[in-house]
């Protein structure tokens, strides 16, 4: 045995050199708390809290809706649903087993509960409690998270890159990666409806709303085509479809004429529309999460086209398996690959 | 109302209840020749006083609205409360040597999917207070008066989500949470005083604002008048009581035993067991 002497490692960034200030190509700095959990910077059409409002739509048609944070009602958007309805709200403070246990208490009295956290204390903090005292015994219970996959520079104690690996080895969940505000409106309703657990990625504040104008509408377990193309299949989940959508725009101006299949619903895979549009001969596939590329929607499809002897041209976009930097979002998008440049000269290596 | 009138054999004592709760148990453990016998013994004084007076409930309707909720946090010890069940009547007495067997109802560690009277899918240490707090927060919501029993272990004492409902359940007043905690002193390891749980419990709940009582779990009456004085306390605080037990207790030969967590029991040592149970059934 080597005799290495016991004493602290050291991480990988030199941290005691002193930094510049980083500024965008537009000479803006580039900050991280106003990034967190934002993706209106994109000059589009936004909507406030989509998630909030929809919950108390909900609980206007129904009194079995109550709402559970620990201590993170503002970053959830759920603090438009306390507002509204302060007593079907509870307040669990920061202790989000006990938050979990006890959705699953009051699912048990006949209550439907939309309980909400960050994703990251969800999956890696409640996991034994949602998966027993919830998942195995079939309750209705909703857990709504936002901060998924890399949606914050705040690093990995915030970067919930790994939830949907965790969560899709979980029995009786249905999964749910939304990916805009009509989407979370939409999903709001129809997993309310659902009679079982369901953990659905949130995003928060003011968010983009795009598949409006295709006229998309969500339905629980269903894959569908925003739109056709021959050259490329995108199958996209959560706001990679955004992403994908603009990929493609961009990739039109080029010539490349590419698909996009959006995935919302991780867990039950719609392996059939899946199956069915992978299998249009010549076209390049490419799976697109926000999520690292270990065990979400890239090895998922991939596992199902193995399966079922379709073997298109294959590539997967998604986060490295790696605990990732902090630091402004767009700019961690760009070095990880999510962002609509990065995809775009990714694909341009493929075809 | 008094309970202990609503339940068949309204005249068997409590005494002869938590006797046969322990006979029953033997009896279970002995088919699949192994079992969580000595916590079953120790526990089943706290049970017959749950089942035979404390409790509210339809033993042909295991699912009654009214009924006061009782959850097993305990997933190991459902030998106890299977043999509690047969007892009230919810379960059968004939499927008792189905115990721990493929397709059985009454599998070794206790899961709501599988046996009526079975609130929760207990196991996961931990767990049971927690889905207590959220039981009471919902009966509160439907104005129902019924009680959410939650019966754990000392063991569960160590368990970090444990102290998260204890103060939860104390922030919302849930004074229709009653919490049984078994306290026998014996983990899988060894004694929990020599672990996280020193001894010292009562004064801890009190200081998370529970009303805390702490009475020898074996003895009878102090068990009723614990669980009556939880039942009708006037102040929004949870209450907990703390059972001070004796593993294997009535059957002497395995309160000797060192190890009882998991008790090995000679095929030879059932018959001889029952019998010193047989040979002091009480009134």
């Amino acid at each position: 045995m080597q005799d290495a002497p016991i004493g602290p490692t050291s991480r990988r960034k030199s941290k005691y050199t002193p930094r510049a200030v980083p500024v965008s190509e537009d000479g803006e700095r580039l900050t991280t708390s106003a990034m967190i959990a934002s993706l209106d910077a994109e000059g589009r059409d936004t909507v406030a809290a989509p998630f909030g409002n929809a919950l108390c739509d909900l609980a206007a048609k129904r009194d079995d809706i109550v709402g559970l944070t620990a201590d993170l009602s503002k970053y959830t958007d759920l603090h438009v649903f306390a507002n509204a309805y302060p007593d079907r709200f509870y307040q669990m403070g920061m202790a989000e087993q006990v938050m979990i246990s006890a959705a699953a208490g009051l699912a048990r009295e006949g209550f439907t509960p939309f309980a909400t956290t960050y994703a990251v204390f969800a999956s890696r903090r409640a996991y034994d409690f949602i998966i027993m005292a919830i998942a195995e015994e079939n309750l209705p219970v909703k857990i709504v998270c936002a901060l998924p996959g890399l949606t914050t520079g705040y690093g990995p104690s915030h970067q919930a890159t790994e939830d949907l690996a965790i969560f899709r080895g979980m029995p009786n969940l249905t999964i749910v990666d939304p990916c805009d505000a009509t989407e979370i409106t939409q999903a709001t309703h129809a997993i309310a409806d659902f009679p079982g657990p369901v953990y659905m990625r949130l995003l928060r504040g003011k968010v983009p709303d795009v598949l409006g104008e295709y006229g998309y509408k969500f339905q629980l377990g269903k894959a569908q085509v925003i739109h056709g193309g021959s050259d490329v299949l995108f199958i996209s989940t959560g706001f990679m479809t955004m992403r994908a959508l603009d990929a493609a725009k961009a990739l039109k101006a080029e010539g490349t004429d590419c698909a996009v299949l959006h995935v919302p619903t991780l867990k039950p895979l719609d392996t059939e529309t899946i199956r069915t549009e992978a299998a249009k001969t010549g076209r390049l596939v490419v799976t697109l999460e926000n999520h690292t590329i270990t065990g979400g929607l890239g090895e998922a499809v991939a596992a199902e086209l193995m399966r079922a002897g379709i073997h298109p041209a294959f590539d997967s976009i998604a986060l490295p398996d790696e605990f990732l930097d902090a630091g402004a979002l767009p700019t961690l998008h760009d070095q990880y690959g999510l962002s609509v440049r990065a995809i775009t000269a990714r694909v341009k290596t493929r075809l | 109302m008094s309970t202990e009138t609503q339940h068949a054999g309204a005249n068997v004592s409590l005494a002869r209840r938590a006797w046969s709760i322990r006979r029953l148990a033997l009896r279970m453990a002995e088919v699949q020749g192994q079992g969580y016998i000595g916590q079953a013994l120790g526990v089943a004084d706290v049970l017959a006083v749950s089942y035979f007076h404390a409790l509210n409930y339809k033993p042909e309707d295991p699912e009654w609205e009214g009924r006061d909720r009782f959850y097993l946090s305990i997933g190991h010890y459902a030998i106890a409360l299977y043999s509690a069940m047969i007892e009230a009547g919810i379960l059968p007495e004939d499927e008792l040597e189905t115990y721990g067997m493929d397709d059985s109802r009454m599998p070794m560690s206790g899961m709501a999917a599988y046996t009526p009277g079975m609130e929760i899918t207990g196991g996961s240490l931990g767990h049971g207070l927690g889905i207590a707090v959220g039981a009471a927060l919902g009966l509160k919501r439907k104005k129902n008066p019924a009680f959410v029993y939650n019966m754990m272990s000392d063991g569960e004492l160590g368990e970090g989500s444990t102290w998260e409902a204890v103060m939860s359940a104390s922030a919302h007043q849930l004074d229709n949470l009653i919490c049984v905690v078994d306290f026998n002193d014996q983990q899988a390891d060894g004694p929990t005083t020599q672990a996280l749980a020193r001894g010292d419990e009562a004064p801890k709940w009190a200081a998370f604002g529970w009303h805390a009582q702490e009475v020898d779990g074996n003895d009878l009456d102090a068990l009723v008048a614990a669980f009556d004085t939880a039942r009708t306390l006037s102040d929004p605080r949870p209450r907990v009581i703390i059972c001070k037990t004796q593993m294997c207790k009535g059957v002497p030969f395995l309160e000797e035993r060192e190890i009882t967590h998991f008790v090995r029991v000679d095929p030879s040592e059932w018959a001889r067991a029952i019998a010193i149970l047989d040979d002091a059934i009480p009134a």
